[in-house]
């Protein structure tokens, strides 16, 4: 590819009083590529997409936006730059509606002199034209957050981290609690995404998941990068074998058990 | 539709209104409860509480409890006594004090509650013991006494006292009195003068707080803090100066009841207030406020003192014991709590 990757890590660290939780893993995602993030519990995935997204600084290495050096001194920093991350809390309100969420932090308002008056109808807008962008189905923006599934509320998430501009879109586990069906939905934003020219990095430990959606794969392992592979390379049992630490599943579950 | 409009947050305050109301139409029929000067003695007690209810709520909605502001009544009545009676101070300056107070300690009470994370219930029931207990020694170390009388002799040449004090619209309670809409006097004058400026003190909070919760940026943050503080922060609402903003509301609404008050008795008294903080809350509550934050409704709370003051005084023209007010307060706070989580679990399946 000719153009720089729109967001890349060149061999960040990061050491924590207890040990090395990143050890120069370097990564990247282009524009309208879903780069896929896969590591079991502790691998140092939330570890690299804290640094990702301004929320930790790096002990080593560097970040670079369209080649250019990126310093991140916070999640807001980041966010001004087009980097939005999506963590699994998803940071909505329940007990508000759908339109104020998406608003949240950034309320369209209409001045009299000196006075600021909050538009609802505004808020309506910009969210149901989002979702209608995203073909993501919310009957109405007026329902509170809590009546949605799990799947549309991941979605709303994800609609309004893009609505205010993101470039790189960081989702943190979008599909570890929800179903079968949910997850499709979910993993079918995450394309239409890609489609619009974002940059996705989607974190998961569902090789499936990453497997449908990504166009490059990297696998960390207790803080190291052990694979970095595109789709056309990518295999299940590969991706799956590297997140083990070389060890593979089936042999795993036979280990210890009595001969049949 | 008719489903959305019952799960409105004010519709639990609206109907106990209505059967409030309903009730003392018959029992209270004959009593005076009715007339003219009934009304507005009613509409006063409910204003008093619904100026502090009002920003009471919206700081519930936030996410967190004032129990200070009947306290703060009482503190800064003296905090306007002193500086008008024993420091020869004109009245204007003095309330500006009193607010001032207000606000300083207000402010303090939302920087020590975000500041240490301990609950607000525990931060301000410590204010409700230290202002109380402030008042009362400043005022004793001062004046000998526990109450500052004397007021009405400073009132009586300030600029600043119709917005506190006295009556507005006579003319057209005068014009309903000539148009034989109102009882008279034996001097032919009207039998209620004018509305009280407390009340329209009342429907301002009420009108105010209500604006700001719904229809300004500020609004949307105070439901976000309350609701889910971790996801406001996480989408850059400054939580922490929310809920400072909030509690200076609260404490000022406190110096305003308090403003009301002296300029109404033209005396201070460090005993004003008494329980107000409870009362504010219980109207809050029957208007739909959750305890847990997030939800609720100002105009609820604005009903919700008007159901608290009518109760009051109904039970007052209907000879009942007044013993039994607070009877009848409790099993309404339980009623409208269990009424609201009814209604929120209809709203949010």
């Amino acid at each position: 590819m000719s153009a720089p990757p729109c967001l890349s890590a060149k061999g960040v660290s990061r050491r924590f009083d207890s040990g090395m939780a990143l050890d120069h893993v370097s990564f990247a995602v282009h524009a309208g590529e879903v780069h896929c993030l896969l590591g079991d519990n502790g691998a140092g995935k939330s570890t690299l997409i804290q640094i990702l997204s301004g929320a930790l600084e790096p002990t080593g290495g560097d970040l670079f936006m369209d080649g250019e050096p990126l310093q991140l001194a916070s999640p807001r920093e980041a966010r001004d730059h087009g980097i939005a991350t999506v963590y699994q809390d998803l940071a909505l309100v329940p007990l508000m509606s759908v339109a104020r969420n998406f608003v949240l932090g950034r309320e369209p308002v209409r001045r009299f002199g000196p006075f600021a008056v909050f538009d609802a109808a505004a808020a309506g807008r910009l969210a149901r034209e989002a979702l209608d962008r995203m073909s993501i189905e919310v009957s109405d923006v007026d329902r509170a957050v809590s009546t949605l599934s799990g799947g549309q509320r991941q979605c709303v998430a994800i609609a309004r981290a893009l609505h205010h501009g993101a470039r790189v879109l960081i989702l943190d586990e979008p599909t570890s609690a929800l179903g079968v069906a949910q997850s499709a939905g979910v993993l079918r934003n995450v394309r239409t995404a890609r489609d619009q020219g974002v940059g996705v990095v989607l974190i998961t430990h569902n090789v499936e998941h990453a497997l449908a959606v990504g166009d490059r794969f990297t696998v960390l392992e207790r803080g190291r990068s052990v694979l970095s592979v595109v789709a056309s390379e990518a295999t299940r049992e590969g991706l799956q074998r590297a997140m083990a630490g070389g060890r593979s599943l089936d042999a795993e579950t036979q280990r210890g058990r009595p001969p049949a | 539709m008719g489903r959305r409009w019952v799960a409105t947050p004010a519709f639990g305050a609206a109907a106990g209104c209505a059967l409030v109301f309903a009730f003392f139409a018959i029992f209270a029929a004959d009593s005076g409860m009715w007339s003219a000067r009934g009304i507005v003695n009613f509409l006063e007690v409910s204003a008093l509480l619904g100026i502090l209810a009002a920003p009471v709520a919206l700081l519930m909605i936030g996410g967190e409890f004032d129990l200070s502001v009947g306290s703060m009544v009482g503190a800064v009545s003296i905090a306007i006594a002193i500086p008008a009676m024993e420091w020869g101070w004109p009245l204007g300056p003095s309330i500006a004090l009193g607010f001032a107070f207000a606000a300083a300690w207000g402010g303090l009470n939302g920087i020590v509650v975000v500041r240490s994370g301990l609950p607000s219930f525990i931060v301000t029931l410590a204010s409700l013991f230290v202002l109380r207990g402030l008042a009362l020694g400043v005022t004793r170390w001062a004046t000998g006494r526990t109450q500052i009388g004397g007021l009405k002799e400073p009132l009586a040449t300030a600029s600043v006292a119709p917005l506190f004090s006295g009556e507005v619209a006579e003319p057209l309670f005068s014009a309903l009195a000539d148009a034989g809409w109102m009882a008279t006097r034996v001097d032919g004058a009207p039998a209620v003068t004018g509305l009280p400026v407390s009340i329209l003190w009342w429907v301002a909070a009420v009108a105010l707080g209500a604006f700001v919760l719904f229809r300004t940026r500020f609004g949307n943050w105070v439901l976000a803090a309350g609701g889910d503080a971790r996801a406001a922060l996480r989408c850059g609402v400054p939580v922490d100066r929310v809920k400072i903003a909030l509690f200076v509301a609260t404490a000022a609404s406190a110096a305003l009841v308090a403003t009301l008050q002296v300029l109404d008795a033209g005396s201070a008294d460090t005993n004003r207030g008494l329980q107000k903080e409870f009362e504010a809350i219980t109207a809050a509550v029957i208007g739909g406020c959750l305890l847990s934050g997030g939800h609720g409704s100002i105009l609820g709370a604005g009903l919700g003192a008007l159901l608290f003051g009518t109760v009051q005084m109904g039970l007052f023209y209907t000879g009942v014991d007044s013993d039994w007010f607070q009877v009848f307060l409790g099993a309404m706070l339980l009623g409208a709590v269990g009424f609201n989580r009814f209604v929120r679990g209809r709203a949010l399946a």
